[in-house]
């Protein structure tokens, strides 16, 4: 009996692994796959500049004379370029580890301020009511009946304009990240406003008025943590589609320069070469774009299954 | 001094299509540690008095006019940020549902300190204490560790003890419980009850008890106020409601207790049901269904006034006196 008694406090990491969302994870084949292939990507990315063989921002290792050789297991390549060379003879691989690390902070980032946009509108429209709640969610209808690309290409079009190409290359990151994350603040502005509803006529959120708790103390310490369950199902997709979005602009010649590649503008850059035998330009980083955006969803889907509970089998 | 008074008090609500009155002109007081009962039917407006008191009325429910009077300051008039200071400081409330009042994704700790610190500036560590001095006079077991606790790692009736807890926090002068005990099971009914009769005697605090339970009023408070459609029909000393009641209502709900009926035999409800707000009948909202309605109930709404120990609504109350031991007759 005393045993019981005295054993000790389980620590807080021990509380965790034994949470339930550890169990779920542990027993789920694919997310763990998924969360190994992704910290695989994410830490080679994010340590670049310490295992890239060469700096692909550097324009004195590149020599144009190197361009276009195959990857290693190709005839002709040379063995110093494991994955071949691009059309500028920059080394692939050290390109697509940038490249990768570029789009994954440019996600995140732009996931980020969506988050903030659309947690705090979603927030404010949710508890506030009435006209507030009409005006933002017109708003965010009206945001919505704009395809994301179309404002993006919109947007950037014009600032590229605007500030002429020289610096728009050098802030090319920050305008990404505001067009991704402006336009797709709905998303979460929407998701967040539903769970507000539903969380605010529940009976502790009357006590906590009772208690004399501020409007803003009250959405902040006392919904949103009762709301965040979408929100973590719906920031695993964004990020996912953040990533997209920025490929998809940079192909279209509207984010990242060549200078600095994103995954996007590298296969976009190999596209030109795809017909002239070059096909490992576009496919490689093609290749690490599918798979990133892959696990991501898988994981995203993965944390759906988990905090819906609906879907909990006990 | 009384600690509440509230004057006249009408609360409507402005629906689509028309505004509905739920409570219609209350009047009553309640001294420094003073414990009132107020009792009816499902829809009575009890709750609805409740929230008044505290101003926290949500849409489409609005006091349209009357005073409530606090310590001498009229809740009605007050600022939202007088408000914030009034509420859960010197005014606290207990909800019906335990299982549902606690935050569920904070401690309980967290929960105590962040009330104590909204109010009182103290470091964490200072609240941590009160809370558990809190949680002892609430009979919690090993305190210091229900605060590392999440509300659904305890039982129904601890969470309602935990929720007295915090209503007591900030030692308030007044405290509203709104049917307190009515998700709980019998037993810890009457141990909570009891817990709650115990501080508010001892801490002098003043209780407001909204409950259809005429035991529990009984038991619990000293003063009882009867309402029915908005309206407060009998007011007095709770014994003399009790034990003589002399509104037709409040006569029909003290004996539909089962206790009022032998064994085998059918309860004695009073028929038919509260009316809807939207159509409470002209006269005396009762005189549907009151055996003892005249011509007159029907039409004119009948005013309270004295009549022996208590004040009751009723047109017929000389009436029925003078004709005594109906009751005694059809048992």
């Amino acid at each position: 009996m005393s045993d019981l008694s005295h054993a000790p406090a389980p620590s807080r990491l021990q509380k965790v692994m034994d949470s339930t969302m550890m169990y779920s994870f542990r027993r789920n084949p694919v997310a763990v796959a998924s969360l190994a292939v992704f910290l695989v990507i994410a830490v080679l990315s994010f340590l670049a500049p310490l295992i890239a063989p060469y700096d692909p921002y550097d324009p004195a290792s590149i020599d144009l004379m190197n361009s276009e050789y195959p990857p290693a297991w190709v005839n002709g390549a040379l063995p110093e370029f494991v994955l071949g060379t691009d059309d500028q003879g920059r080394d692939l691989l050290s390109t697509i580890l940038y490249g990768t690390r570029l789009s994954i902070i440019i996600g995140l980032c732009a996931v980020a301020l969506q988050a903030f946009l659309g947690i705090t509108i979603g927030l404010v429209a949710g508890y506030v009511g009435g006209r507030t709640d009409s005006l933002l969610m017109r708003m965010a209808d009206i945001q919505l009946s704009f395809s994301t690309l179309m404002v993006a290409i919109i947007f950037l079009a014009v600032t590229q304009a605007l500030f002429g190409s020289e610096t728009f290359n050098r802030y090319a990151v920050f305008f990404l990240i505001a067009v991704i994350g402006v336009a797709e603040w709905p998303q979460y502005a929407r998701t967040v406003r539903a769970t507000v509803l539903a969380e605010k006529k529940k009976e502790y959120i009357d006590s906590a008025r009772v208690l004399g708790f501020g409007p803003l103390r009250i959405m902040i310490r006392h919904i949103l943590p009762n709301s965040l369950s979408p929100i973590f199902v719906i920031s695993t997709v964004q990020v996912a589609n953040a990533i997209i979005s920025e490929a998809s602009l940079s192909f279209l010649g509207l984010g990242m320069p060549p200078s600095q590649p994103s995954l996007g503008s590298l296969i976009s850059a190999g596209f030109d070469y795809i017909y002239s035998g070059s096909w490992w330009i576009t496919v490689i980083p093609g290749i690490v774009l599918v798979v990133l955006v892959l696990v991501i969803n898988l994981l995203g889907d993965w944390v759906r299954d988990v905090l819906n509970p609906k879907l909990y089998k006990g | 001094m009384s600690l509440l008074s509230v004057r006249d008090l009408t609360v409507k609500f402005a629906m689509r299509d028309q505004t509905v009155t739920a409570l219609n002109s209350i009047s009553f007081d309640l001294a420094k540690g003073e414990r009132l009962g107020i009792v009816g039917e499902s829809g009575a407006g009890k709750s609805i008095t409740g929230f008044s008191l505290m101003n926290l009325l949500s849409r489409p429910g609005y006091i349209d006019s009357g005073q409530i009077l606090f310590d001498g300051q009229d809740v009605v008039q007050m600022s939202e940020k007088a408000l914030r200071s009034v509420r859960g400081n010197r005014m606290a409330m207990i909800f019906q549902d335990p299982m549902v009042t606690l935050n569920p994704v904070l401690t309980i700790g967290q929960q105590m300190v962040e009330t104590l610190r909204a109010h009182r500036k103290l470091s964490v560590e200072e609240a941590r204490q009160i809370a558990i001095v809190k949680l002892r006079e609430v009979y919690i077991p090993s305190p210091e560790e229900r605060l590392e606790q999440y509300p659904h790692e305890l039982s129904g009736g601890m969470r309602q003890r935990i929720i007295i807890a915090i209503a007591l926090l900030l030692d308030p002068q007044l405290i509203i419980a709104d049917e307190p005990t009515t998700a709980l099971d019998v037993t810890i009914q009457a141990d909570i009850m009891e817990l709650m009769l115990e501080l508010c005697q001892s801490n002098q605090v003043g209780l407001i008890l909204i409950t259809h339970d005429l035991g529990v009023v009984s038991q619990m408070t000293e003063r009882t106020l009867v309402m029915y459609a908005g309206r407060i029909i009998e007011s007095g000393s709770t014994r003399s409601i009790i034990n003589d009641p002399q509104h037709p209502y409040t006569q029909g709900l003290i004996n539909a207790l089962p206790q009022q009926t032998l064994p085998g035999h059918q309860l004695r409800q009073i028929p038919g049901n509260m009316p809807t707000l939207a159509q409470v009948p002209p006269g005396c909202a009762f005189n549907p269904r009151c055996e003892f309605a005249t011509d007159t109930c029907r039409s004119q709404i009948p005013k309270i006034s004295q009549y022996g120990d208590v004040e009751v609504a009723c047109h017929e109350v000389h009436r029925l006196q003078t004709e005594p031991a109906r009751e005694e007759e059809q048992a």
